[in-house]
């Protein structure tokens, strides 16, 4: 039946025309730019992990305009650096606000800088999310919202997972040191472990504290020597973990298990000594997280683009990961709430989660954080990689917890 | 409180003489150019970062981290002597080139995060394994290098200007530059000869850093407070002033740490100055 074949291949043909004039419609946001604005350590000493945001931003941002944009219409990211400083990254949310008129904005990197944003957020009414805000009990305005999966009582929540994962170990400790900086974001926490531990049973053998920039981490590495742990706690920041490895291998010594706080991940799996290390994290490149679709995706253009940017390691893991999420909170956030209305905006965050690439993120706690419970997970350096081992139903496929 | 034991006590020491010892280091073309040239050189520990991490790239191409010092320290030194020129040129003071050589410093750390990026960098050579055990104490050969190359640089420069016509010379324009010059001394070449130096120093200091420590941009502002009292409680233009101030700080801090709390270390080195400030006024 050939005159029946060409009426059915004319009314695919249509069919398909018309599916393609509305995928090129969905493919092509119109109208005026909606204008996000942030800052980012681009500069400065936090430079290496601002650099890890950028690169998720841009990809974000891109991804939604190849989308459909937000609301229909293109995504442009007015984006400035704030050198790593709180000073400069209040003048520079003013500016964005003020003078580049953004209609939305984004939290930038690091506490200090987050919580001179959130002032300025506050003075404007703008709904700020942000995802490395280490100090949860700083933040008192009622728009801000945290996208990097942290409860608010991390010094509770944290101390717990980490104790827990050791006491469900083949060999769980019985002595613990806490060595620690004094910056504010990570010392709480310390605090907290300190706590955790004696709750626990643990015997303390050593507490001590430096102040961040410490340059020998000589004096501590042998004091911890002397007082021969079973598990030391290191309340560390960026490198300081590594500096303490390094001083504690000049003296032939490790701690039969170690946890940081928050380390530089990359330096610490390839550091020597960095072997069996544990840290916290929200995501790692393997399953249950590989299942999501948008996190494969979002991994193959990080590795992309990392490399691309001679980032040394283009593994995802916690700071691209929380930065990817904070940008889909906001997706969720605008499109649900139809409007760029930061009122809008904020209520319905306050009442819906959002299914981020690190779990599900709630605010509907005090000043929009849940307490007793976060998205960090317990890692372990497993030959060179990082492996969730704890809890058992995020751990990576038959991994677990490696005690000496 | 728990007496330490005898071990740590050892090692805390040995921890803080080796530290020491790079504080000494660091300080010592810092002081001579402030001391003898009137000249405060800040981009002198950005110098020393970018030998940090020329000797990181070097020894990453396959070259011996101590041979990098043939290539380093000559550039250094055309580098030493052209900033000198620089600021000779435009008569800077000392106040002002203490703003002059910051603003060096920022352009360092700019051309440093723009070649390397802000990432930690770690230079692994055969030497950063070697440690020697001495009873129940350990010398890691890193630091054993430190020590070594700042004694004997600093023990060098003052036999040089103690001894040599050219370091006497040197010491007269430090004293009094246009009676030098009256005298037939040589001040603009000497000058030079001298920024060129300490610039040449700032680049072993970075072999020894790149040998002990993992490298990033913003560390460069970490060591300037320290080294900056080492240096002023040293006497300035003194060669073996930093190292012993630097010795000291660095042995009081690491005991403060093994006796007290770790976080109290800081405090060592400010408090020492602050003594001498007041105990001697006219020190520096």
């Amino acid at each position: 039946m050939p005159a029946a074949n060409r009426s059915v291949r004319a009314v695919f043909g249509a069919l398909l025309a018309l599916a393609l004039a509305a995928q090129s419609a969905l493919a092509a946001p119109s109208g005026p730019p909606v204008r996000i604005g942030s800052t980012l350590a681009l500069t400065g000493p936090l430079a290496a992990t601002g650099l890890v945001h950028k690169i998720v931003g841009e990809i974000y941002v891109e991804e939604l305009n190849r989308k459909n944009g937000l609301l229909g219409r293109p995504v442009e990211w007015v984006l400035k650096d704030d050198q790593s400083r709180p000073d400069l990254a209040r003048t520079l949310y003013e500016q964005l606000i003020t003078v580049d008129k953004v209609d939305l904005i984004m939290g930038p990197y690091a506490t200090a800088n987050i919580l001179s944003a959130m002032g300025v957020a506050q003075r404007y009414n703008k709904v700020l999310i942000h995802h490395t805000f280490g100090t949860p009990s700083l933040a008192k305005y009622d728009m801000q919202f945290p996208a990097g999966g942290l409860a608010g009582d991390p010094d509770n929540t944290i101390p717990k997972l980490v104790f827990d994962a050791l006491a469900a170990s083949a060999k769980p400790p019985k002595s613990v040191a806490v060595v620690t900086s004094k910056f504010p974001s990570v010392h709480f926490i310390s605090l907290g472990a300190r706590d955790a531990a004696k709750k626990r049973g643990l015997r303390e053998v050593a507490f001590l504290e430096w102040d961040f920039g410490n340059r020998d981490f000589g004096p501590i590495a042998a004091r911890l020597k002397d007082a021969k742990p079973d598990f030391v706690w290191v309340g560390g920041l960026g490198l300081e973990g590594n500096l303490l490895i390094d001083a504690m291998r000049k003296i032939d010594y490790m701690p039969p298990l170690h946890f940081h706080l928050f380390p530089a991940p990359g330096p610490l799996l390839k550091a020597a000594g960095g072997e069996n290390a544990l840290a916290a994290t929200t995501f790692e490149e393997h399953p249950p997280f590989t299942d999501n679709p948008v996190a494969v995706e979002f991994i193959r253009l990080y590795h992309e683009r990392g490399a691309k940017a001679g980032l040394p390691d283009t593994s995802v893991e916690n700071q691209s990961a929380i930065s990817y999420s904070s940008w889909q909170t906001l997706e969720a956030a605008v499109t649900g709430a139809r409007s760029l209305d930061d009122k809008a905006i904020a209520q319905w965050l306050k009442k819906n989660p959002v299914d981020a690439i690190v779990g599900r993120l709630r605010w509907d706690g005090p000043f929009n954080y849940i307490y007793g419970t976060d998205l960090y997970k317990v890692k372990q350096n497993q030959k060179g990689k990082w492996v969730i081992v704890w809890p058992k139903e995020f751990a990576a496929p038959g991994a677990r917890l490696i005690t000496p | 409180m728990a007496l330490p034991s005898l071990t740590l006590l050892g090692q805390s020491l040995l921890s803080g003489l080796f530290i020491g010892a790079l504080y000494g280091l660091l300080g010592l073309g810092l002081s001579l150019s402030w001391g003898m040239l009137r000249q405060i050189n800040l981009a002198h520990f950005a110098l020393a970062f970018l030998g940090a991490y020329l000797t990181y790239q070097l020894a990453g191409a396959g070259m011996d981290p101590l041979a990098t010092l043939a290539v380093v320290m000559p550039c250094f030194f055309a580098l030493g002597v052209l900033m000198h020129w620089l600021l000779a040129r435009f008569s800077v003071s000392a106040f002002n080139s203490l703003l002059v050589s910051f603003g060096f410093t920022a352009i360092i750390e700019a051309l440093i995060q723009w070649i390397w990026t802000a990432d930690f960098r770690r230079m692994e050579s055969a030497y950063g394994e070697v440690k020697f055990r001495v009873g129940a104490l350990y010398v890691a050969l890193p630091e054993l290098l430190t020590l070594a190359m700042a004694v004997a640089l600093s023990l060098l420069v003052w036999a040089w200007l103690r001894h040599t016509y050219t370091g006497k010379a040197m010491r007269a324009i430090a004293e009094d530059a246009p009676m030098a010059a009256a005298f037939g001394v040589d001040v603009r070449g000497l000058s030079l000869l001298l920024s060129g130096l300490s610039a040449a120093f700032a680049g072993v200091a970075g072999l020894c850093l790149a040998l002990s420590y993992t490298l990033a941009p913003g560390q460069i502002y970490a060591w300037l407070g320290v080294v900056f009292a080492a240096v002023m409680l040293g006497g300035l233009g003194n060669p073996l002033g930093p190292l012993v101030a630097g010795i000291v700080i660095g042995v009081s801090e690491a005991l403060t740490m093994a006796f007290t709390a770790p976080a109290w270390a800081p405090l060592v080195s400010f408090s020492l100055l602050i003594v001498v400030l007041l105990a001697r006024p006219g020190r520096i």
